[in-house]
């Protein structure tokens, strides 16, 4: 397998992006497709090695639960789920495609196609990504070190700001190599929506009279 | 001392600016009320709530200055509601921008360009300007008005309580605005109902912000005898003002000593002279463009320019173009844009290294010769400014006394000594350090100091901000600059004596108003009589000159010269013919006043009452005379 270590860097910052972006829209897609509370909860379970796999969990990831009756589990409570907003979804697609041509670069078959193509292409998606980002969101990192060195975590760190990876044992303090700075949105100003209007469409059929 | 109360006329809680740009609006505000001691004016930029794609509501800090005429069969009802009206019925801002991007005939643009233009009736309904009969047309003068209220709009959304015809509002104006396109700018406004309304002059607005943002330092920045050049290149317009600072019982005072001629061209120029220059190198290379192309190129420039301007190390920047269809790959135009190129086209092109007496190549073009635009014919803006400090050299003299002159071409010109730039095209560096090295090498050619760049805040919302603070000024704090017209005005007379043939009747010009007349103040009426026709329009011809500066009202030049009075388009009195017989010639005198508001009027005063009163009667005359 030959990679064109030259090429790389642009493609690759762009395939970061977008793949950053799609599994922000899947996830919110994920979670709006779900109605109620046991689907989530067996996917907890999935996660959780310590559970005890059932076949239900195990055999399947399609997202409707068998029955509601079918419990594996002594006392589940009930998790408190929101439904993500299928239109803010659809709105950030519709954003992503209108300035980036999102939807019309990941329908595109790269395989016959030359890098230098691709490349012309790519920045268009990620210039239009870019500003995209840049308009409707505030990002900021949550680390502040550089990545690939020795940081330490305080007891009262934040779990779901970072998450130990690797030789997870003993207590906090914790030290260890920081690998990704992570991102975090401090501030989102996504457009307003009228009432009436069809979020579902992401970009109209143009036709030139 | 922490409550302020307010008095008179100046009961509003916020005193309002408005930049009513060729490009873009602003409206930016200060809250009175939340002045105190220790708490200077803070000026705030209304967020202005727009359609940025059908059905979507942004908020962004400038209100793009376009309109769209859309089909009946272009755009659902809903799709182009907006926060304050379901049923919204036009369409401007970013949404008309973008529309207008695929659909041009569609699109009203440069409103403010064609208020300005004397060749056209502003009030008739033409814009879009050429595109099919079936287009609804707007007239210059309305689409002003609907940008007006879309901030009247948003404004009112945002403070129901505070509705924006109830507060101090400060409305820009270009300072080479002619007396008709100041009024026709009032009467925009006057649409609105602004109960408080004051025009100002953009380059002094740009110089309001400066101040405000130095606080009490400014008076640090600059010292007595200084000329402070302003330079605003916006998107459409290049404007120039000078500024003498003067002292005044120990003060530090600002005075609006001259303003340049009205010349169409900016930033958007630059855009399309990089497309165009794209356009043939991909030409050269057997690509030929469609029109849509073009645009996207024109857009890619811009954004792409803004890195070659800055002081870094890119050298090229990439123009891609991806098709209109849904295939990216394969059919994406691409070409690179080089600093080179940046550096040919704009700075060698618009900013050339000129010396002071190369002035602008072309004359005017006849504004009744096309119903197009008077864009500037010379693209440089170096021989503009060139042109304007040479024709301005004894602008301060009356002010600062007068300057010993040399005589030789190389230094006859007026010499700041400080520079405040303004506007979107200057916040590259590259441009503004070009600028002020071209006058600064004038100045060294002359033996004089360099002048000095005061450092300016914000140039693509200072000019509103500006406004806002200059309506907390007018209450009496701070710093005022005084100006009062930038020009003398004068209406021809044809002089009695026998006609002789092939020549023209030789003209005289009667001074109806002085230079630097102040706002709210007013001539007296000339001794020289006009017979007006009752019933009839009678037209004048209309001069205006922005050097002679001594001329007083009633004065009748016989000689002027060249270049000195520039002819403006005719006025008109029109005389009713109530209470006095159709036909009658009555004879009139013709007094000037300028209105708090800062416009121009021009009155015919009946020598003898037609009705036996004491107090004669008065007619308006019009600047905006209509076909």
């Amino acid at each position: 397998m030959n990679f064109d270590l030259s090429s790389l860097p642009t493609t690759f910052d762009m395939l970061h992006l977008i793949l950053a972006a799609l599994s922000l829209i899947l996830s919110a897609l994920f979670l709006t497709k779900s109605k109620n509370g046991p689907e989530t909860t067996k996917a907890q379970n999935l996660q959780s090695p310590v559970s005890e796999p059932t076949p239900d969990s195990v055999s399947t990831l399609a997202p409707e639960p068998k029955s509601a009756e079918l419990k594996p589990e002594p006392e589940p409570t009930p998790a408190l789920l929101k439904t993500a907003s299928p239109d803010a979804a659809l709105q950030l697609l519709t954003l992503l495609q209108q300035d980036a041509r999102f939807i019309d670069f990941i329908n595109e078959d790269l395989s016959s196609f030359s890098d230098s193509d691709i490349g012309a292409a790519a920045r268009v998606v990620h210039e239009g990504s870019k500003k995209t980002l840049n308009t409707y969101f505030t990002l900021e990192a949550l680390r502040n070190e550089d990545e690939e060195t020795r940081i330490t975590l305080a007891e009262d760190f934040n779990a779901s700001e970072v998450r130990l990876t690797g030789n997870v044992v003993g207590e906090a303090p914790f030290t260890g190599t920081l690998i990704h700075k992570g991102w975090k949105v401090s501030e989102i100003k996504l457009p307003k929506i009228a009432a009436g209007h069809d979020v579902s469409i992401l970009a109209p059929a143009e036709v030139e009279l | 001392m922490s409550e302020m109360h307010q008095t008179g006329e100046s009961a509003a809680r916020y005193s309002i600016g408005i930049d009513l740009g060729t490009t873009h609006c602003v409206l930016s505000y200060l809250d009175l009320s939340a002045i105190t001691e220790d708490s200077p004016a803070e000026v705030e930029v209304l967020a202005i709530p727009q359609l940025s794609q059908p059905g979507l509501v942004e908020e962004q800090p400038q209100l793009p200055s376009f309109m769209y005429q859309p089909h009946e069969a272009e755009l659902q009802p809903s799709d182009i509601a907006l926060p304050w009206n379901a049923n919204q019925k036009v369409i401007a801002g970013t949404i008309a921008r973008y529309l207008g991007s695929k659909t041009p005939i569609r699109l009203v643009a440069s409103a403010k360009s064609w208020l300005c233009h004397s060749g056209v009736d502003r009030r008739e309904a033409f814009l879009p300007a050429g595109s099919p009969d079936e287009v609804k047309k707007i007239s210059p003068l309305d689409a002003t008005v609907e940008y007006l209220e879309h901030l009247q709009q948003a404004w009112d959304y945002k403070f129901p309580d505070t509705p924006l015809c109830e507060q101090q509002v400060t409305i820009t104006i270009p300072a080479s605005f002619d007396p008709a396109a100041r009024e026709l700018t009032a009467e925009a406004a006057s649409v609105i109902d602004f109960q408080h309304l004051t025009l100002l002059e953009e380059p002094q607005a740009a110089v309001y912000n400066w101040i405000k943002a130095c606080g009490d330092k400014w008076r640090d920045h600059v010292t007595l005898g200084d000329i402070i050049l302003v330079v605003d290149i916006g998107g459409g317009t290049t404007d120039l003002s000078l500024i003498a600072v003067t002292e005044d019982q120990g003060n530090l005072t600002l005075n609006r000593v001259a303003v340049g001629d009205h010349i169409l061209l900016g930033g958007d120029n630059m855009d399309l002279a990089l497309a165009y220059r794209l356009k043939a190198k991909l030409a050269a290379e057997g690509k030929e463009l469609q029109p849509w192309q073009i645009q996207a190129i024109v857009h890619a420039c811009r954004d792409a320019k803004e890195q070659l301007l800055l002081e870094n190390d890119i050298d090229e920047v990439a123009i891609s173009i991806p098709s209109r269809g849904s295939k990216l790959l394969g059919n994406t135009l691409r070409t690179t844009l080089s600093r080179d190129e940046v550096q040919q086209t704009l700075v060698e092109g618009f900013f050339p290294k000129v010396s002071i007496d190369e002035h602008p190549l072309a004359a005017r073009r006849s504004a009744l010769s096309q119903k197009g635009l008077p864009f500037a014919q010379d693209p440089a803006v170096s021989r503009h400014l060139a042109a304007f400090l040479s024709k301005q050299v004894a602008a301060a003299d009356d002010v600062l006394g007068a300057n010993d002159v040399q005589g030789t071409d190389a230094s006859n010109f007026i010499k700041p000594s400080a520079i405040l730039f303004n506007g979107g095209v200057l916040k590259s560096p590259v441009l503004a350090e070009r600028t002020l090295a071209i006058i600064n090498q004038w100045l060294s050619q002359a033996a004089a100091e360099p002048a000095r760049l005061l450092s300016d805040s914000d140039l693509d919302l200072g000019v509103s901000i500006g406004a806002s603070y200059y309506g907390y000024v007018k209450q009496g704090q701070g710093v005022r600059i005084r100006g009062g017209l930038a020009s003398a005005y004068y209406v021809g007379i044809e002089s009695a004596m026998p006609a002789i043939p092939g020549m023209e009747a030789p003209l005289e010009a009667l001074c109806v108003a002085p230079f630097g007349m102040e706002e709210g103040s007013e001539t007296k009426a000339s001794e020289a009589e006009f017979g007006l026709v009752v019933g009839e329009p009678v037209f004048f011809r209309f001069f205006g000159s922005n050097v002679r500066r001594h001329d007083e009202a009633g004065m009748q030049l016989d000689y002027w010269q060249e270049g000195e009075l520039e002819e403006l388009p005719e006025i008109q009195a029109t005389l009713p013919a109530e209470g006095r017989r159709a036909g009658e010639v009555v004879p009139v005198r013709l007094a000037a006043k300028v209105s708090e508001v800062g416009t121009l009027q021009l009155e015919a005063i009946a020598v003898s009452s037609a009705t036996g009163n004491d107090k004669p009667e008065r007619w308006h005359i019009e600047f905006d005379v209509r076909d």
